[in-house]
C-alpha cells in the first residue's frame, strides 16, 4: 500500500506543527506531569495513548488554550496557537437548539461573520448527511451526531485539529467507518488525538506517543509508515503492534502503585 | 380518554356538591349550589366578563412585564461581575419582603386603577422568573463553552458572543419553568391587589358582592378567575414547549464519564 504523496497534500491550509515547552500541570497538589516538552510535526496526525489519569486529556486542552500551561504552546513558525485550532470532543457537543446546518457553521455565528452555507452543505455531504441539514441534533443517531461534529470541526478549516478520543463513544463499525471519513478528510493538517485504543492508533497516526509516569513524561515516537487510514492487521504492523502493547504495558505497570488505593476507595464505597 | 376523565371527576364534584346544599339546607349566603351559581353566572354575565377582562390584563401585562424584567436582571447579573454584586441583594429583598405587605403602599403611589395591579403581578413574579433564569445561566454544559472558546479565541467580543448565542440559549428551558411558575402566581398578585384597593376586576367584583351577601356572583367569579387562570397556565406552557421544541426527549446523559474514570 504505497500510496502517492497525493491525498496529504491536498490540504488548503499551510500545515503549522506544534511546540510545547515546559508544560506543567499539578492537580490537588499532585504534580501531574512538569516541564513537558514535545513537536508535533506539521501535517502529520499524532496519537497519544497512556493509562488512565496520566494527563492525555489535559495536555490536549492545555494546547487548545483551555487549561494554563505553566509553560508556553505556540506553532511550530513561534506564532500563538489561538484562532488556529479546531477542536473535536468525544462528545459530539451539538447545540440542541440549532439544525444541523446552522451547528455545522457555529464558529461563524459566534464570530459574527457570514456563515459559508454552501461550504457547509458540501461538508454535510461529505459525511453523508446532505439529507439532514434542516434537522434537529435530537432527530440524529450517535454516529450521525459525531459526523455533523466532524463536518463543524472541519468547517472551521484550522490547520491544527486537536481530537479528545473523538470515535470512543460509537458502536465499532460507526467507529470504523468515522476513522476512514476522518483520516481521509484531515489529511495535511497538523491532528494531536488521545485515545485510549492502540489499533485506532495504528489505523490513524503517523506518530504514536505514549505518555506514562508520575510525573509523566512521553516516550519517543512511535514512527508508522504509509498513510492512514490502514488496516493493523496487515503484515508490516504487527511488530508495530506489538510494541506498542508492550510500551503501554510498560506505562500501566509504572502508574500501578497510584491506582492501588483508587481500587481500594471502589471496594470501599461497595455495599 | 384523560379529557373524558377529567370531566368525569369534575362532574362528580359538582353532584357532590349539589347533593351536600340539597341535603344539609344549608344557607345560600353561606354556601350556595352549583345550579345558584350557574343562575348568578347567566345573570350577571355582562359584568362577569368585564370584570374578568380587567383582572386577565393585568395579569397579562404583569407576566409579561415580570419575564422583561426577569429576564432583564438575569442576563446583567450572569454576564456582568459588578451587577452580580448590586443586583444579587435586590433580588433577595425584593423576595424577603411579602408582596402582600406592600400592596397598600403600591395603591397609595399607583392609585385604584390597573397599574398597581400590574406591579403586584409583576412583583410575585419577577423573583421565581430572575432566579431560574440565572441558575439556567450558571449550568450551561462546560463542552459548549470550551467549544465556543477555541473557536472565538483571540477575537474581540468572544465573551459576549459565547453568553448570546451559547449561554442564553442553554438557559431558556430553565427561563421556562420560571414563567411557568410565573403564569401560575400572576393571578395571586392581580387579585391581592384588587383586594386592596380598586374600581374593577373580579377581586373587586368578589369583594363586593361579598359585602352584599351576594355569595352566589362571587363564587360565580370564583368560577370565572379559576378558568381564566387556568385557561393562562395552558397557554403559557403550550407556548413554552412550541419554543423549545428542540429539547430532546428525556434528560441527556452528557456527564463526563469517559472510560479514564470508569476504571
Amino acid at each position: 500500500m504505497d500510496a502517492p504523496r497525493g491525498p496529504r497534500s491536498l490540504a488548503v491550509v499551510p500545515a503549522v506543527g506544534i511546540r510545547v515547552v515546559g508544560a506543567t500541570l499539578t492537580y490537588r497538589g499532585d504534580i501531574v506531569f512538569r516541564d513537558l516538552a514535545v513537536d508535533f510535526d506539521p501535517g502529520l496526525t499524532s496519537c497519544l495513548l497512556g493509562p488512565s489519569g496520566v494527563g492525555k486529556s489535559s495536555l490536549l486542552r492545555m494546547i487548545a488554550g483551555l487549561a494554563p500551561s505553566g509553560g508556553r504552546v505556540m506553532g511550530s513558525d513561534g506564532g500563538p496557537l489561538a484562532g488556529r485550532i479546531a477542536y473535536m470532543d468525544q462528545r459530539d457537543l451539538l447545540l440542541p437548539w440549532l439544525r444541523v446546518i446552522d451547528n455545522v457553521t457555529l464558529g461563524s455565528r459566534l464570530r459574527g461573520t457570514r456563515a459559508d452555507r454552501p461550504a457547509a452543505r458540501a461538508l454535510l455531504e461529505r459525511v453523508g448527511l446532505q439529507g439532514n441539514a434542516a434537522d434537529y441534533p435530537r432527530t440524529l443517531s450517535g454516529g450521525m451526531r459525531q459526523r455533523v461534529a466532524l463536518a463543524r470541526t472541519l468547517m472551521e478549516d484550522r490547520p491544527v485539529v486537536l481530537m479528545d478520543e473523538p470515535f470512543s463513544a460509537l458502536d465499532a463499525l460507526t467507529r470504523l467507518r468515522l476513522q476512514d471519513l476522518s483520516a481521509e478528510l484531515l489529511a495535511g493538517r497538523t491532528v494531536v488525538m488521545v485515545t485510549h485504543d492502540p489499533f485506532e492508533a495504528l489505523r490513524l497516526a503517523d506518530r504514536i506517543y505514549v505518555l506514562s509516569g508520575r510525573p509523566a513524561e512521553l516516550g519517543e515516537a512511535l514512527l508508522i509508515p504509509n498513510y492512514p487510514p490502514r488496516d493493523p492487521t496487515a503484515g508490516g504492523l504487527a511488530a508495530l503492534h506489538h510494541e506498542l502493547l508492550d510500551r503501554l504495558k510498560a506505562a500501566d505497570a509504572g502508574s500501578e502503585p497510584e491506582r492501588r488505593p483508587a481500587a481500594r476507595r471502589h471496594a470501599a464505597g461497595a455495599p | 380518554m384523560r379529557r373524558l376523565g377529567f370531566l368525569l371527576t369534575f362532574a362528580g364534584i359538582v353532584a357532590a356538591w349539589q347533593g351536600l346544599v340539597s341535603v344539609t339546607g344549608v344557607a345560600p349566603y353561606i354556601l350556595p349550589g352549583p345550579l345558584a351559581v350557574g343562575r348568578a353566572l347567566v345573570l350577571h354575565a355582562g359584568a362577569l366578563l368585564g370584570h374578568a377582562a380587567t383582572t386577565a390584563a393585568e395579569i397579562a401585562l404583569g407576566l409579561g412585564l415580570g419575564t422583561g424584567l426577569g429576564f432583564a436582571s438575569a442576563v446583567a447579573i450572569g454576564y456582568l461581575r459588578p451587577a452580580r454584586r448590586w443586583l444579587m441583594p435586590l433580588l433577595v429583598v425584593s423576595q424577603a419582603v411579602p408582596v402582600f405587605a406592600i400592596a397598600p403602599l403600591l395603591v397609595l403611589w399607583l392609585g385604584y386603577g390597573m397599574v398597581s395591579k400590574v406591579a403586584m403581578a409583576t412583583l410575585i413574579i419577577y423573583f421565581p422568573i430572575a432566579t431560574s433564569f440565572i441558575d439556567g445561566l450558571r449550568r450551561t454544559e462546560p463542552g459548549w463553552l470550551d467549544l465556543a472558546r477555541t473557536m472565538t479565541a483571540g477575537r474581540p467580543g468572544a465573551a459576549w458572543a459565547c453568553f448570546r448565542h451559547i449561554r442564553i440559549h442553554a438557559g431558556l428551558p430553565a427561563l421556562a419553568s420560571g414563567v411557568r411558575l410565573g403564569a401560575a402566581i400572576a393571578p395571586i398578585g392581580a387579585i391581592i391587589g384588587e383586594w386592596v384597593g380598586s374600581n374593577a376586576g373580579l377581586g373587586y367584583l368578589m369583594l363586593h358582592a361579598n359585602a352584599r351577601m351576594k355569595v352566589d356572583l362571587m363564587f360565580a367569579a370564583l368560577a370565572v378567575l379559576a378558568v381564566l387562570a387556568v385557561a393562562l397556565f395552558v397557554a403559557v406552557d403550550a407556548t413554552c414547549r412550541r419554543l423549545l421544541h428542540w429539547l430532546p426527549e428525556g434528560l441527556p446523559t452528557e456527564a463526563r464519564t469517559d472510560w479514564e474514570e470508569q476504571r
